[in-house]
Protein backbone atom coordinates (compact mmCIF):
# COMPACT_ATOMS: atom_id res chain seq x y z
CA UNK A 1 0.00 0.00 0.00
CA UNK A 2 1.14 3.27 -1.05
CA UNK A 3 2.23 5.81 1.95
CA UNK A 4 -0.54 8.29 2.63
CA UNK A 5 1.79 10.54 4.11
CA UNK A 6 4.79 10.48 2.97
CA UNK A 7 8.00 13.06 4.49
CA UNK A 8 11.21 12.99 2.60
CA UNK A 9 14.21 14.77 4.14
CA UNK A 10 12.22 17.78 4.96
CA UNK A 11 13.53 20.98 6.76
CA UNK A 12 12.07 23.93 8.14
CA UNK A 13 13.66 27.20 9.04
CA UNK A 14 11.50 29.67 10.27
CA UNK A 15 12.78 33.64 9.51
CA UNK A 16 15.85 34.19 6.99
CA UNK A 17 17.82 31.24 5.50
CA UNK A 18 21.18 33.01 7.68
CA UNK A 19 20.51 33.67 10.78
CA UNK A 20 16.45 31.86 10.65
CA UNK A 21 15.41 29.36 13.57
CA UNK A 22 15.87 25.83 11.92
CA UNK A 23 13.15 24.41 13.71
CA UNK A 24 12.88 20.68 11.40
CA UNK A 25 16.39 19.24 9.49
CA UNK A 26 16.23 16.56 7.26
CA UNK A 27 12.57 14.64 8.56
CA UNK A 28 11.78 11.45 6.77
CA UNK A 29 8.22 9.74 8.20
CA UNK A 30 5.96 7.85 6.05
CA UNK A 31 2.94 6.22 6.74
CA UNK A 32 -0.04 4.77 4.90
CA UNK A 33 -3.83 5.62 5.26
CA UNK A 34 -5.86 4.86 8.15
CA UNK A 35 -2.71 4.12 10.50
CA UNK A 36 -2.10 6.35 13.97
CA UNK A 37 1.21 8.10 14.30
CA UNK A 38 2.54 9.74 17.54
CA UNK A 39 5.50 12.10 17.66
CA UNK A 40 7.31 12.75 21.03
CA UNK A 41 10.26 14.56 21.91
CA UNK A 42 11.71 16.95 24.32
CA UNK A 43 9.80 20.40 24.41
CA UNK A 44 10.36 22.99 21.66
CA UNK A 45 11.84 20.14 19.27
CA UNK A 46 9.86 21.20 16.58
CA UNK A 47 6.57 18.75 17.00
CA UNK A 48 4.83 20.76 16.68
CA UNK A 49 6.08 22.49 13.26
CA UNK A 50 6.17 19.15 12.09
CA UNK A 51 1.99 19.16 12.09
CA UNK A 52 1.61 22.67 10.89
CA UNK A 53 3.81 21.30 8.40
CA UNK A 54 1.94 18.45 7.14
CA UNK A 55 -1.62 20.47 7.64
CA UNK A 56 0.19 23.06 4.74
CA UNK A 57 -0.32 25.72 7.32
CA UNK A 58 3.48 26.38 7.36
CA UNK A 59 5.87 25.80 3.52
CA UNK A 60 9.09 23.94 4.13
CA UNK A 61 12.03 25.05 3.33
CA UNK A 62 13.22 21.91 1.44
CA UNK A 63 12.18 18.25 0.80
CA UNK A 64 9.53 16.67 -0.12
CA UNK A 65 6.36 16.77 1.78
CA UNK A 66 3.25 14.82 -0.31
CA UNK A 67 -0.11 14.13 1.41
CA UNK A 68 -2.47 11.57 -0.79
CA UNK A 69 -0.07 11.42 -4.01
CA UNK A 70 0.17 15.46 -3.90
CA UNK A 71 3.04 17.89 -2.97
CA UNK A 72 1.41 19.85 -0.06
CA UNK A 73 2.01 23.63 -1.54
CA UNK A 74 -0.85 25.02 0.57
CA UNK A 75 -3.23 24.43 3.83
CA UNK A 76 -4.98 21.16 3.28
CA UNK A 77 -8.81 20.60 2.78
CA UNK A 78 -8.80 17.84 4.44
CA UNK A 79 -7.80 17.89 8.03
CA UNK A 80 -9.11 17.99 11.73
CA UNK A 81 -7.05 19.42 13.85
CA UNK A 82 -7.56 20.07 17.40
CA UNK A 83 -4.63 21.54 19.76
CA UNK A 84 -3.88 21.63 23.33
CA UNK A 85 -6.48 24.84 24.36
CA UNK A 86 -10.06 23.25 23.41
CA UNK A 87 -10.01 27.52 20.93
CA UNK A 88 -14.22 26.87 21.03
CA UNK A 89 -16.36 29.84 20.40
CA UNK A 90 -17.86 31.66 22.88
CA UNK A 91 -20.32 32.83 21.35
CA UNK A 92 -21.74 29.93 19.97
CA UNK A 93 -22.63 26.56 21.97
CA UNK A 94 -21.62 23.10 22.05
CA UNK A 95 -23.51 21.75 18.98
CA UNK A 96 -22.80 25.03 17.10
CA UNK A 97 -19.29 24.69 17.72
CA UNK A 98 -19.52 21.32 16.80
CA UNK A 99 -20.93 22.57 13.42
CA UNK A 100 -18.33 24.78 12.55
CA UNK A 101 -16.56 22.61 10.12
CA UNK A 102 -19.69 22.14 7.53
CA UNK A 103 -19.94 26.12 7.42
CA UNK A 104 -16.50 26.47 6.12
CA UNK A 105 -15.45 23.14 4.34
CA UNK A 106 -15.79 23.52 1.01
CA UNK A 107 -18.17 20.05 0.02
CA UNK A 108 -20.56 21.16 2.59
CA UNK A 109 -20.83 25.17 3.13
CA UNK A 110 -22.97 25.93 0.14
CA UNK A 111 -25.85 23.30 1.20
CA UNK A 112 -25.24 24.25 5.00
CA UNK A 113 -28.87 25.71 5.74
CA UNK A 114 -30.51 23.22 3.62
CA UNK A 115 -29.09 19.84 4.99
CA UNK A 116 -29.04 21.70 9.13
CA UNK A 117 -31.08 19.37 10.47
CA UNK A 118 -29.25 15.68 9.19
CA UNK A 119 -25.86 17.56 10.01
CA UNK A 120 -27.19 18.38 13.23
CA UNK A 121 -28.34 15.23 14.18
CA UNK A 122 -25.03 13.81 13.53
CA UNK A 123 -23.43 16.42 15.65
CA UNK A 124 -25.19 15.19 18.07
CA UNK A 125 -25.01 11.49 17.65
CA UNK A 126 -20.63 12.34 17.81
CA UNK A 127 -21.54 14.47 21.15
CA UNK A 128 -23.60 11.57 22.18
CA UNK A 129 -20.90 9.46 21.88
CA UNK A 130 -18.62 11.04 23.87
CA UNK A 131 -20.79 11.53 26.38
CA UNK A 132 -21.92 14.77 26.29
CA UNK A 133 -25.53 14.49 24.59
CA UNK A 134 -27.13 16.84 27.51
CA UNK A 135 -24.18 19.26 26.96
CA UNK A 136 -24.91 20.25 23.46
CA UNK A 137 -27.10 23.20 24.18
CA UNK A 138 -24.56 24.60 26.68
CA UNK A 139 -22.18 27.52 26.32
CA UNK A 140 -18.75 26.95 26.11
CA UNK A 141 -18.40 28.28 29.63
CA UNK A 142 -20.21 25.98 31.09
CA UNK A 143 -18.20 22.91 30.02
CA UNK A 144 -14.75 21.42 31.98
CA UNK A 145 -11.58 21.60 30.41
CA UNK A 146 -12.16 17.91 29.51
CA UNK A 147 -15.67 18.49 28.11
CA UNK A 148 -14.02 21.08 26.27
CA UNK A 149 -11.76 19.04 24.92
CA UNK A 150 -14.46 16.36 23.89
CA UNK A 151 -16.07 18.79 21.99
CA UNK A 152 -13.52 19.48 20.15
CA UNK A 153 -12.53 16.15 19.11
CA UNK A 154 -16.27 16.58 17.89
CA UNK A 155 -15.04 19.72 16.07
CA UNK A 156 -12.15 18.05 14.08
CA UNK A 157 -13.96 14.88 13.23
CA UNK A 158 -17.72 16.08 12.36
CA UNK A 159 -16.71 16.84 8.39
CA UNK A 160 -14.91 13.21 8.53
CA UNK A 161 -11.56 14.03 7.29
CA UNK A 162 -9.31 12.29 6.18
CA UNK A 163 -6.36 12.89 7.97
CA UNK A 164 -6.42 14.05 11.63
CA UNK A 165 -3.46 16.30 13.51
CA UNK A 166 -3.66 16.51 17.43
CA UNK A 167 -1.00 18.74 19.28
CA UNK A 168 -0.94 18.06 22.63
CA UNK A 169 -4.94 17.13 23.04
CA UNK A 170 -5.03 16.41 26.26
CA UNK A 171 -1.98 18.38 27.47
CA UNK A 172 -3.51 20.66 30.19
CA UNK A 173 -6.13 18.15 31.65
CA UNK A 174 -5.90 16.20 34.75
CA UNK A 175 -4.59 12.31 34.50
CA UNK A 176 -7.43 10.42 34.80
CA UNK A 177 -9.62 12.82 32.54
CA UNK A 178 -6.63 12.60 29.90
CA UNK A 179 -7.14 8.44 29.93
CA UNK A 180 -10.86 8.91 29.64
CA UNK A 181 -10.11 10.85 27.09
CA UNK A 182 -7.40 8.37 25.26
CA UNK A 183 -10.19 5.47 25.54
CA UNK A 184 -13.09 8.05 23.61
CA UNK A 185 -10.02 8.62 21.21
CA UNK A 186 -9.21 5.47 20.63
CA UNK A 187 -12.81 4.20 20.10
CA UNK A 188 -13.75 7.60 17.57
CA UNK A 189 -10.61 6.87 15.66
CA UNK A 190 -11.59 2.75 15.05
CA UNK A 191 -15.19 3.88 14.36
CA UNK A 192 -13.72 5.63 10.49
CA UNK A 193 -10.39 4.81 11.01
CA UNK A 194 -8.92 7.93 10.16
CA UNK A 195 -5.28 8.75 9.58
CA UNK A 196 -3.88 10.66 12.58
CA UNK A 197 -0.80 12.52 13.76
CA UNK A 198 -0.83 13.06 17.64
CA UNK A 199 1.81 15.17 19.02
CA UNK A 200 2.33 15.11 22.68
CA UNK A 201 5.18 14.65 25.50
CA UNK A 202 3.40 11.91 27.18
CA UNK A 203 4.60 8.48 26.34
CA UNK A 204 2.02 6.59 27.48
CA UNK A 205 -0.72 8.31 25.60
CA UNK A 206 1.07 8.35 22.35
CA UNK A 207 2.09 4.05 23.14
CA UNK A 208 -1.20 3.21 23.77
CA UNK A 209 -3.07 4.85 21.04
CA UNK A 210 -0.36 4.92 18.06
CA UNK A 211 0.20 2.13 16.14
CA UNK A 212 3.99 3.54 16.11
CA UNK A 213 5.81 6.43 17.73
CA UNK A 214 8.44 8.25 16.35
CA UNK A 215 10.86 10.18 18.67
CA UNK A 216 12.13 13.59 17.78
CA UNK A 217 15.52 15.02 18.68
CA UNK A 218 15.73 18.48 19.91
CA UNK A 219 15.67 21.56 18.01
CA UNK A 220 16.41 21.16 15.37
CA UNK A 221 13.86 18.15 15.22
CA UNK A 222 14.90 14.83 13.08
CA UNK A 223 13.64 11.78 13.89
CA UNK A 224 15.95 9.72 16.11
CA UNK A 225 13.95 6.44 17.02
CA UNK A 226 10.64 4.36 16.67
CA UNK A 227 9.22 1.99 18.88
CA UNK A 228 6.14 0.57 18.49
CA UNK A 229 3.89 -1.72 21.46
CA UNK A 230 1.69 -4.83 19.59
CA UNK A 231 -1.41 -5.37 21.01
CA UNK A 232 -5.49 -6.25 19.60
CA UNK A 233 -7.37 -3.31 19.58
CA UNK A 234 -9.37 -1.58 20.60
CA UNK A 235 -6.85 -1.49 24.20
CA UNK A 236 -8.38 -1.36 27.20
CA UNK A 237 -6.91 1.09 29.90
CA UNK A 238 -5.30 -1.34 31.62
CA UNK A 239 -2.78 -2.20 29.63
CA UNK A 240 -0.49 0.25 30.33
CA UNK A 241 0.20 -1.24 33.25
CA UNK A 242 1.49 -4.46 31.61
CA UNK A 243 5.36 -5.02 31.72
CA UNK A 244 5.55 -5.29 27.98
CA UNK A 245 4.26 -1.33 27.43
CA UNK A 246 5.94 -0.21 30.52
CA UNK A 247 9.05 -1.95 29.04
CA UNK A 248 8.56 0.54 25.81
CA UNK A 249 7.91 3.47 27.61
CA UNK A 250 10.95 3.23 29.56
CA UNK A 251 12.96 2.64 26.45
CA UNK A 252 10.98 5.39 24.84
CA UNK A 253 11.56 7.35 28.04
CA UNK A 254 15.84 6.56 27.35
CA UNK A 255 15.55 7.68 23.60
CA UNK A 256 14.24 10.72 24.73
CA UNK A 257 17.03 11.65 27.16
CA UNK A 258 19.60 10.72 24.89
CA UNK A 259 17.59 12.96 22.42
CA UNK A 260 18.19 15.87 24.49
CA UNK A 261 21.74 15.20 24.96
CA UNK A 262 22.69 14.16 21.88
CA UNK A 263 22.72 17.91 20.39
CA UNK A 264 24.78 19.03 23.02
CA UNK A 265 23.50 21.21 25.83
CA UNK A 266 19.90 21.22 26.79
CA UNK A 267 17.63 23.31 24.35
CA UNK A 268 18.03 26.46 24.19
CA UNK A 269 15.42 28.47 25.09
CA UNK A 270 15.16 30.78 22.40
CA UNK A 271 11.75 32.11 19.95
CA UNK A 272 8.62 29.27 20.37
CA UNK A 273 7.68 27.40 17.87
CA UNK A 274 5.28 28.42 15.97
CA UNK B 1 -30.04 43.93 45.80
CA UNK B 2 -33.13 45.68 45.00
CA UNK B 3 -31.09 48.93 46.78
CA UNK B 4 -28.21 48.13 43.82
CA UNK B 5 -30.51 48.05 41.43
CA UNK B 6 -32.21 51.94 42.45
CA UNK B 7 -28.41 53.22 43.42
CA UNK B 8 -28.04 54.95 40.40
CA UNK B 9 -30.92 57.36 40.38
CA UNK B 10 -30.18 57.60 44.47
CA UNK B 11 -26.58 58.76 44.11
CA UNK B 12 -28.17 61.54 41.66
CA UNK B 13 -30.85 62.51 43.77
CA UNK B 14 -28.21 62.57 46.88
CA UNK B 15 -25.99 64.62 44.79
CA UNK B 16 -28.77 67.21 43.84
CA UNK B 17 -29.89 67.36 47.66
CA UNK B 18 -26.41 68.20 49.07
CA UNK B 19 -25.94 70.55 46.05
CA UNK B 20 -29.42 71.98 47.33
CA UNK B 21 -28.47 72.19 50.65
CA UNK B 22 -24.93 73.88 50.43
CA UNK B 23 -26.17 76.49 48.01
CA UNK B 24 -28.50 77.79 50.18
CA UNK B 25 -26.20 77.07 53.44
CA UNK B 26 -23.59 79.38 52.08
CA UNK B 27 -25.94 81.50 50.34
CA UNK B 28 -24.43 81.53 46.44
CA UNK B 29 -25.98 83.55 43.78
CA UNK B 30 -27.45 82.12 41.19
CA UNK B 31 -25.66 83.47 38.59
CA UNK B 32 -22.45 81.62 40.40
CA UNK B 33 -24.32 78.70 40.87
CA UNK B 34 -27.64 77.87 40.84
CA UNK B 35 -29.52 75.60 42.68
CA UNK B 36 -30.82 72.31 41.38
CA UNK B 37 -34.71 73.06 42.05
CA UNK B 38 -34.03 77.02 40.83
CA UNK B 39 -32.31 75.54 37.50
CA UNK B 40 -35.08 72.54 37.21
CA UNK B 41 -37.07 75.55 37.50
CA UNK B 42 -35.89 77.26 34.55
CA UNK B 43 -35.94 73.84 32.76
CA UNK B 44 -39.49 74.46 32.86
CA UNK B 45 -39.98 77.36 32.37
CA UNK B 46 -37.53 77.36 29.09
CA UNK B 47 -39.13 73.55 27.87
CA UNK B 48 -40.33 74.80 24.67
CA UNK B 49 -36.82 76.12 23.65
CA UNK B 50 -34.80 73.76 25.16
CA UNK B 51 -36.80 70.78 23.54
CA UNK B 52 -36.46 72.14 20.16
CA UNK B 53 -32.74 72.68 20.58
CA UNK B 54 -32.05 70.01 22.46
CA UNK B 55 -33.66 67.66 19.94
CA UNK B 56 -31.37 69.44 17.21
CA UNK B 57 -28.56 67.95 19.28
CA UNK B 58 -29.45 65.02 19.70
CA UNK B 59 -29.86 64.53 15.94
CA UNK B 60 -26.89 65.85 14.66
CA UNK B 61 -25.65 63.55 17.37
CA UNK B 62 -27.19 60.89 16.15
CA UNK B 63 -26.06 61.39 13.03
CA UNK B 64 -22.42 61.62 13.57
CA UNK B 65 -22.57 58.53 15.84
CA UNK B 66 -23.98 56.67 13.38
CA UNK B 67 -21.57 57.15 10.63
CA UNK B 68 -18.71 56.25 13.33
CA UNK B 69 -20.42 53.35 14.27
CA UNK B 70 -20.30 51.98 10.81
CA UNK B 71 -17.18 53.89 9.44
CA UNK B 72 -15.21 52.93 12.46
CA UNK B 73 -16.28 49.18 12.41
CA UNK B 74 -14.94 49.42 8.55
CA UNK B 75 -12.06 50.70 9.13
CA UNK B 76 -11.55 48.65 12.18
CA UNK B 77 -11.79 45.71 10.20
CA UNK B 78 -9.91 47.13 7.59
CA UNK B 79 -6.82 47.47 9.64
CA UNK B 80 -7.20 44.97 12.29
CA UNK B 81 -7.07 42.32 9.40
CA UNK B 82 -4.00 43.61 7.86
CA UNK B 83 -0.73 43.92 9.48
CA UNK B 84 0.13 46.21 6.03
CA UNK B 85 -2.69 48.89 7.01
CA UNK B 86 -2.21 48.21 10.31
CA UNK B 87 1.37 49.60 10.35
CA UNK B 88 0.63 52.28 7.38
CA UNK B 89 -2.44 53.87 8.90
CA UNK B 90 -1.93 53.59 12.84
CA UNK B 91 0.30 56.57 12.99
CA UNK B 92 -1.65 58.87 10.96
CA UNK B 93 -4.92 57.63 12.85
CA UNK B 94 -2.89 58.41 16.19
CA UNK B 95 -1.27 61.66 14.96
CA UNK B 96 -5.12 62.89 13.78
CA UNK B 97 -6.72 61.87 16.96
CA UNK B 98 -4.65 64.01 18.84
CA UNK B 99 -5.60 67.06 16.89
CA UNK B 100 -8.26 68.37 19.06
CA UNK B 101 -11.80 68.43 17.68
CA UNK B 102 -12.82 71.89 18.48
CA UNK B 103 -9.86 73.15 16.90
CA UNK B 104 -11.30 72.08 13.73
CA UNK B 105 -14.99 73.52 13.79
CA UNK B 106 -13.41 77.09 12.54
CA UNK B 107 -12.25 75.02 9.66
CA UNK B 108 -15.30 73.04 9.02
CA UNK B 109 -17.80 76.10 9.49
CA UNK B 110 -15.32 77.72 6.61
CA UNK B 111 -15.86 74.67 4.35
CA UNK B 112 -19.42 73.65 4.92
CA UNK B 113 -20.89 77.02 6.68
CA UNK B 114 -22.61 77.25 9.79
CA UNK B 115 -25.72 74.61 11.29
CA UNK B 116 -25.70 71.34 10.92
CA UNK B 117 -23.26 70.28 9.09
CA UNK B 118 -20.05 70.98 11.03
CA UNK B 119 -21.77 69.92 14.62
CA UNK B 120 -22.47 66.11 12.73
CA UNK B 121 -18.66 66.02 11.42
CA UNK B 122 -17.36 66.86 14.39
CA UNK B 123 -19.35 64.64 16.37
CA UNK B 124 -18.49 61.52 13.86
CA UNK B 125 -14.72 62.62 14.44
CA UNK B 126 -14.62 62.49 17.97
CA UNK B 127 -15.79 59.33 18.68
CA UNK B 128 -14.82 57.48 15.77
CA UNK B 129 -11.10 56.83 16.89
CA UNK B 130 -12.28 54.85 19.96
CA UNK B 131 -14.37 52.29 17.58
CA UNK B 132 -11.92 51.86 15.04
CA UNK B 133 -8.84 51.17 17.79
CA UNK B 134 -10.98 48.48 19.52
CA UNK B 135 -12.76 47.07 16.51
CA UNK B 136 -8.75 46.61 15.15
CA UNK B 137 -7.83 45.06 18.58
CA UNK B 138 -10.58 43.13 18.19
CA UNK B 139 -9.80 41.06 15.24
CA UNK B 140 -5.67 41.67 15.20
CA UNK B 141 -5.58 39.50 18.24
CA UNK B 142 -7.67 36.63 17.16
CA UNK B 143 -5.85 33.30 18.45
CA UNK B 144 -3.15 31.79 15.97
CA UNK B 145 -4.60 28.59 16.85
CA UNK B 146 -8.49 29.35 16.05
CA UNK B 147 -7.13 31.00 12.98
CA UNK B 148 -5.22 26.94 12.13
CA UNK B 149 -7.72 25.38 12.83
CA UNK B 150 -10.14 27.34 10.30
CA UNK B 151 -7.37 27.30 7.77
CA UNK B 152 -7.23 23.28 7.79
CA UNK B 153 -10.43 23.40 6.70
CA UNK B 154 -9.78 25.31 3.93
CA UNK B 155 -11.31 28.69 5.00
CA UNK B 156 -10.84 31.55 2.95
CA UNK B 157 -9.57 35.07 4.99
CA UNK B 158 -13.15 36.64 4.94
CA UNK B 159 -14.07 33.23 6.35
CA UNK B 160 -12.27 33.61 9.41
CA UNK B 161 -13.39 36.87 9.67
CA UNK B 162 -16.90 36.26 9.42
CA UNK B 163 -16.75 33.22 11.24
CA UNK B 164 -14.45 34.20 14.07
CA UNK B 165 -12.92 38.04 13.91
CA UNK B 166 -16.23 39.99 13.49
CA UNK B 167 -17.93 38.09 16.56
CA UNK B 168 -14.73 38.50 18.35
CA UNK B 169 -14.59 42.04 18.28
CA UNK B 170 -18.08 42.72 19.10
CA UNK B 171 -17.34 43.06 22.79
CA UNK B 172 -14.64 45.28 21.38
CA UNK B 173 -17.14 47.21 19.37
CA UNK B 174 -19.46 47.66 22.51
CA UNK B 175 -16.97 48.96 24.91
CA UNK B 176 -15.71 51.38 22.36
CA UNK B 177 -19.53 52.71 21.28
CA UNK B 178 -20.45 53.52 24.87
CA UNK B 179 -17.30 55.54 25.55
CA UNK B 180 -17.89 56.67 21.62
CA UNK B 181 -21.30 57.93 22.18
CA UNK B 182 -20.78 60.57 24.92
CA UNK B 183 -17.75 61.83 22.91
CA UNK B 184 -20.47 62.48 20.30
CA UNK B 185 -22.29 64.66 22.37
CA UNK B 186 -19.24 66.68 23.35
CA UNK B 187 -18.47 67.00 19.42
CA UNK B 188 -21.47 68.18 18.61
CA UNK B 189 -22.05 71.29 21.35
CA UNK B 190 -18.42 72.27 20.95
CA UNK B 191 -19.27 72.18 17.07
CA UNK B 192 -22.66 74.64 18.45
CA UNK B 193 -20.83 76.58 20.62
CA UNK B 194 -19.00 77.75 18.31
CA UNK B 195 -20.60 77.87 15.46
CA UNK B 196 -24.67 77.22 15.25
CA UNK B 197 -28.30 78.96 15.47
CA UNK B 198 -29.78 75.79 16.76
CA UNK B 199 -28.45 73.30 19.46
CA UNK B 200 -27.76 73.04 23.07
CA UNK B 201 -24.42 74.34 22.49
CA UNK B 202 -25.57 77.31 21.07
CA UNK B 203 -28.66 77.83 23.69
CA UNK B 204 -25.56 77.53 26.36
CA UNK B 205 -23.69 80.71 24.35
CA UNK B 206 -26.44 82.37 24.71
CA UNK B 207 -27.64 81.88 28.13
CA UNK B 208 -24.41 82.54 29.58
CA UNK B 209 -23.86 85.58 27.35
CA UNK B 210 -27.10 86.52 28.93
CA UNK B 211 -26.27 85.97 32.54
CA UNK B 212 -28.90 83.33 32.75
CA UNK B 213 -27.33 80.80 34.46
CA UNK B 214 -29.34 78.30 35.31
CA UNK B 215 -30.73 78.12 31.88
CA UNK B 216 -27.19 76.98 31.30
CA UNK B 217 -27.48 74.62 33.77
CA UNK B 218 -30.94 73.68 32.75
CA UNK B 219 -28.91 73.15 29.51
CA UNK B 220 -26.38 70.86 30.77
CA UNK B 221 -28.36 69.06 32.64
CA UNK B 222 -30.66 67.79 29.34
CA UNK B 223 -27.26 66.86 27.49
CA UNK B 224 -26.52 64.87 30.74
CA UNK B 225 -29.43 63.25 30.14
CA UNK B 226 -29.58 62.52 27.05
CA UNK B 227 -25.83 61.11 27.29
CA UNK B 228 -27.26 58.70 29.93
CA UNK B 229 -29.90 57.65 27.76
CA UNK B 230 -27.79 56.68 24.98
CA UNK B 231 -25.33 54.71 27.17
CA UNK B 232 -28.03 52.83 28.95
CA UNK B 233 -29.86 52.35 24.75
CA UNK B 234 -26.25 50.87 23.55
CA UNK B 235 -25.41 48.89 26.78
CA UNK B 236 -29.07 46.91 26.05
CA UNK B 237 -28.44 46.06 22.67
CA UNK B 238 -24.24 44.96 23.92
CA UNK B 239 -26.23 42.81 26.62
CA UNK B 240 -28.42 41.18 23.94
CA UNK B 241 -25.70 40.62 21.39
CA UNK B 242 -22.51 39.63 23.18
CA UNK B 243 -24.07 38.43 26.64
CA UNK B 244 -21.56 35.10 25.77
CA UNK B 245 -18.46 37.42 26.28
CA UNK B 246 -19.98 38.11 30.37
CA UNK B 247 -18.47 34.71 31.90
CA UNK B 248 -20.92 33.40 34.47
CA UNK B 249 -23.55 36.06 35.05
CA UNK B 250 -26.39 33.95 32.78
CA UNK B 251 -25.78 31.52 35.26
CA UNK B 252 -26.29 33.60 38.06
CA UNK B 253 -29.61 34.70 36.43
CA UNK B 254 -31.10 31.30 35.79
Amino acid sequence: MAAFVDIKNVSLRYGPAAGGVLALDDVSLSFERGKFIAVVGPSGCGKSTLLKAIAGLWPTTSGSLRVGDEEVRGPLKIVGMAFQNATLLPWRNTLENVLLPLQVVETHRDHFRRNRRQHEERALALLESVGLADFAEKSVWELSGGMQQRAQLCRALIHEPSLLLLDEPFGALDAFTREELWVVLQRLWLEKKPTVVLVTHDLREALFLADGVHVMSARPGTFVAERRFAAPRPRPLEVIYDHGFVDVVHELRARIDEARSARGAPPRATVGAR
Amino acid sequence: MKLQRHLPWLVVLGVFLVWEAAVRLFDVPPFILPRPTVFLEALWTWRAEIAVHSLQTFLTTVAGFGIAMVAGMALGVAIGSSAWLYRGVYTLLIGFNTIPKVALVPILVMWFGVGAVPAIITAFLISFFPIVVNVATGIATVEPELKDVLRALGARNRDILWFIGIPRSLPYYFASLKIAITFAFVGSIVSENVAANTGIGHLMTVASSRFEVPLAFAALFVIALMGVLMYVLTAMVEKRLTAWSVRGTHLAAG
